[in-house]
């Protein structure tokens, strides 16, 4: 009797989206320690990776890093499922439909920080949607849009910067090199 | 650190544009809600249209006397009136959108306007 074994081959591109997921996983379990004066305003640490990727990977495997930080956040915060579940996948779906549209902006005129602020535009927009149209379908929540729209442009500005920085950098921040062993 | 060099043209405008967003936003919730603005008409015609966010007194000439109009708490009334049985005084605070207190000794009429109004005609 031989011992049968499943190898499934991982590309590197496969391991590069899993290293930065788990980056992405860890800024967003960071995050959920954070008090909030607001539910849902949040600075959105784990966008400045989907960025990062976005630029230097594309948009295939940002959206993979997007789509496996949510799930495996909300797994590990053990809010899979629940709403706050379903408003971080809106939020991220979102705003990965506006980088994907905003990515054929010309990079001279806009950079990092434009996709930042239209992606965390987006993000809200998204989530806003979920609460108005499913989870609180009131007009009372709609008084608090433009705290969360504050919020968004200056968390969007932030992250875009850091971005911005990270990506200026000469070196390449953790994320580009592959192994080369 | 300088975080100039990190912003392009365009992405001012981005973060310009996302800032008239915030604005606009704003002023929608906050200051525009239905049922937030008051129409003063004296004589048939227009005397003020002001918002109901602001408390304040406003003093309404007409042909018997002042009649003096309060704005506090987002609602509005008729405190006094030269007129002789009161019925706008009685009328009390008005809120929501539609509501009316007529003076009509003193030709004036104060009404809450809306984006949505409960009646379209009054018959008294």
């Amino acid at each position: 009797m031989t011992a049968l074994t499943i190898k499934l081959k991982a590309s590197p591109e496969d391991h590069r989206i899993a290293r930065m997921a788990a980056l992405a996983i860890g800024l967003t379990l960071m995050e959920a320690a954070l008090p909030s004066p607001l539910p849902g305003v949040k600075p959105g640490l784990a966008n400045i990776v989907t960025l990062l990727v976005l630029k230097q990977h594309g948009m295939r495997t940002a959206a993979w890093v997007s789509a496996l930080r949510v799930v495996v956040g909300s797994l590990l915060l053990g809010s899979f499922l629940t709403p706050g579940f379903f408003l971080s996948a809106a939020g991220a779906i979102a705003s990965l439909a506006v980088l994907w549209l905003a990515q054929h902006l010309p990079e001279q005129l806009f950079g990092a920080v434009s996709l930042s602020v239209l992606a965390a535009f987006a993000h809200i927009a998204g989530q806003m949607a979920i609460v108005y149209f499913w989870l609180i379908p009131t007009a009372g929540v709609l008084y608090l849009t433009p705290v969360f729209a504050a919020a968004a442009l200056v968390f969007g500005l932030v992250n875009g910067l850091v971005a911005a920085h990270l990506l200026a950098t000469p070196v390449p921040a953790t994320i580009s090199r592959e192994e080369t062993a | 650190m300088k975080y100039h060099h990190l912003l392009r043209p365009g992405d001012w405008a981005v973060l310009a544009a996302g800032g008239v967003i915030v604005a606009g936003l704003a002023f929608t919730f906050w200051f525009g809600a239905p049922g937030q603005h008051l129409v003063i008409r004296h004589g048939g015609q227009l005397f003020l249209e002001t918002s109901l966010n602001h408390p304040r007194t406003i003093d309404v000439p007409g042909p018997l006397g002042t009649t003096r109009v309060e704005i506090a708490n987002h609602r509005a009334r008729v405190v006094s009136d030269p007129g002789p049985r009161q019925i706008c005084v009685h009328q009390g605070w008005l809120s929501r959108a539609g509501q009316a207190a007529i003076c009509l000794p003193n030709q004036v009429s104060v009404e809450i306007a809306g984006r949505v109004k409960s009646y379209d005609s009054l018959n008294y």
